[in-house]
């Protein structure tokens, strides 16, 4: 591995030309090490355990769970838990470790007794029942749900030096099934100055948020199972709003009632929270899809490196405004890059599971993904992303994500 | 703006479409049940119940209900601050509060209504979500402390952060 026609890119990183080829090394050596004698481990000399009605994570892997949990002062289910990225693979996240951001806790609803109700500008203010919507036609989509909050921690000129997840945790993706909500609307009919949709959810706090119908008739649904399962709780169970590519916080939980409007609501979320004020004291609103976004989950802090050789870079990258074109990865802090292999599924407004091969030379070293997506967009730096914002804006945080590894292998956040 | 309603339009259409495959099974709701699902207040006002408050009752309202969090006059605590930070918007340690940066009053109401007291959502009048609205909006100098807030007054306030927001979804 001493030529250097070997690597795709500076500091002995190897891309998408290269990444196969390299990782297939070794497999023959491993073949011929077999021993001849026959043994069996000790789980292999009786019958393991039996059915169980519910699946639960190995022994060993227990402590995998959602990190960085945290509510405001004398709350417990007012803020936020976030999914520990870097202990898992592929593009969905198991249901149990997606993120939460919840307003006034998760409430305990009958489903029995839960509706959704569509009213306001329509010819027919109608009201669905979760057995009736169970009737209905329903589609189910890949996609990821990322708080527009998400690394908002990021804006710091010294960034947190904590795990991936703790730090760009509020994403996760899941298959969510469910009502296309082009269909319920049309069943109500929308008058012809119909707009907005204002969603409530059934939570204590009422979260509210105006959408507009455009987006509701193009791809939202009402989302009634998440991974295959109905949703849980924490997901909106009975039934949420699933707005594709937005703002998490548009995609209301426990979904009560859609007011249609002529005009958004101006609601608190909308306006006291999910915009995004600049340096000049102006303030952006209806700032909905998430930007195109990467990180490397792995190497990342508390995943560091041993000794000098081969590791493989993987990551996830995301846009909310269609599929992922490209990923780019470097290995010598954005001096060159080079692409990285992104993995089979690559669908629209879901998350991409990229990687990369590395032969890391001991020496302390800067690693960085750049994401464009196939409306051309791509993931800006750190200083172009807060060029113009006022100091303390931290929704939409999209910027390239450094890690520094350092000659001990250990993993460090730093602003590229 | 045109071009805009041409595309709601085409979707209109592409979601007539879709709805002749639906089985049509959404139930008749009675305009009672509508009044008591509908907790939206427009920034015109529409949405808000009949009643009134004054900022003075609002004070006495707020001492019971909101400073353990909010703090004295509103300087935030345990939670948000909601006063103050007129003229730091542009500055470096911008302060976003009610007075300073939300640009509709009517918000102010449709909100307390929803969600607050953080403990007892629901448990105040109509009236005493006036009165706290009144009293928010006197601490900012917004309105004067003898204003009385009721469904004509609240929508004619104008914040003063109001026109300094730009939308990045042009449709109205």
């Amino acid at each position: 591995m001493s030529d250097d026609d070997t690597f795709d890119a500076g500091n002995g990183l190897l891309g998408r030309r290269a990444f196969l080829r390299a990782g297939l090394a070794g497999g023959a050596a491993l073949l011929t090490a077999r021993a001849n004698a026959t043994e069996r481990e000790p789980w292999m000399r009786a019958p393991g355990a039996g059915m169980s009605e519910s699946g639960a994570p190995s022994r060993y892997e227990d402590g995998l769970a959602r990190v960085a949990i945290s509510s405001q002062a004398g709350t417990t289910g007012s803020g936020v838990s976030r999914t520990p990225l870097e202990h898992l693979e592929g593009i969905v996240t198991p249901s149990r470790l997606h993120f939460e951001r919840h307003h006034s806790g998760i409430p305990d609803i009958d489903p029995a007794r839960h509706r959704l109700t569509i009213h306001g500008l329509v010819e027919r203010p109608l009201s669905f029942s979760l057995e009736r919507l169970h009737r209905y036609p329903q589609v189910a989509r890949i996609q990821f749900l990322e708080c527009s909050g998400n690394s908002g921690g990021m804006i710091a000129a010294d960034p947190p030096q904590a795990g991936c997840g703790a730090i760009h945790g509020l994403i996760s993706t899941s298959e969510w099934a469910g009502v296309p909500l082009a269909v319920l609307l049309e069943e109500c009919g929308l008058q012809a100055s119909a707009r907005w949709a204002i969603a409530d959810g059934a939570d204590a706090a009422m979260m509210s948020r105006s959408i507009p119908l455009a987006k509701l008739l193009d791809d939202a649904i009402v989302a009634l199972y998440q991974n295959g399962e109905p949703l849980r709780p924490s997901n909106g169970y009975p039934m949420r709003l699933f707005v594709p590519g937005w703002e998490g916080n548009m995609c209301v939980k426990w979904l009560r009632t859609l007011r249609v409007s002529d005009v958004p609501a101006m609601t608190k979320d909308e306006t006291s929270r999910y915009s995004d004020l600049m340096a000049d004291g102006r303030a952006r609103l209806f700032t909905f899809p998430m930007g195109v976004k990467s990180v490397i989950t792995s190497p990342s802090p508390g995943l560091g490196l041993g000794p000098r050789g081969r590791y493989r870079i993987s990551g996830i990258s995301w846009s909310g405004s269609g599929r992922i074109r490209r990923v780019e990865v470097s290995a010598d802090g954005g001096a060159s890059w080079t692409d990285a292999v992104l993995d089979t599924h690559v669908l629209p407004k879901c998350c991409t599971r990229f990687q990369a091969a590395w032969d890391w030379n001991g020496a302390p070293a800067v690693i960085m993904s750049r994401a464009t997506d196939e409306a051309g967009d791509i993931q800006p730096t750190h200083a172009a992303l807060m060029a113009g914002r006022a100091g303390n804006t931290f929704y939409h945080y999209n910027a390239i994500q450094a890690w520094r590894v350092d000659a001990d292998g250990e993993v460090h956040n730093v602003h590229a | 703006m045109c071009m805009r309603n041409g595309w709601l339009a085409l979707l209109l259409v592409a979601a007539a479409a879709a709805g002749d495959d639906g089985p049509g099974l959404g139930m008749p709701v009675p305009g009672a049940a509508l009044e008591a699902l509908d907790f939206t207040v427009l920034p015109d006002g529409t949405g808000l119940p009949p009643g009134e408050g004054s900022a003075s009752t609002g004070a006495v309202l707020y001492r019971q209900h909101c400073l353990a969090c909010h703090g004295e006059n509103g300087s935030g605590g345990a939670n948000d601050r909601l006063a103050g930070g007129q003229g730091s918007l542009d500055g470096p340690a911008p302060v976003k509060t009610v007075g300073s940066y939300w640009p509709y009053a009517t918000t102010l109401f449709d909100y307390l209504r929803r969600a607050m007291p953080y403990n007892a959502p629901g448990s105040l009048s109509n009236d005493q979500i006036y009165a706290l609205t009144a009293y928010l909006l006197a601490l900012n100098g917004i309105v004067d402390d003898a204003a009385v807030i009721n469904r004509d007054s609240l929508p004619a306030v104008r914040m003063p952060n109001r026109d300094n927001f730009d939308r990045a979804w042009p449709e109205e």
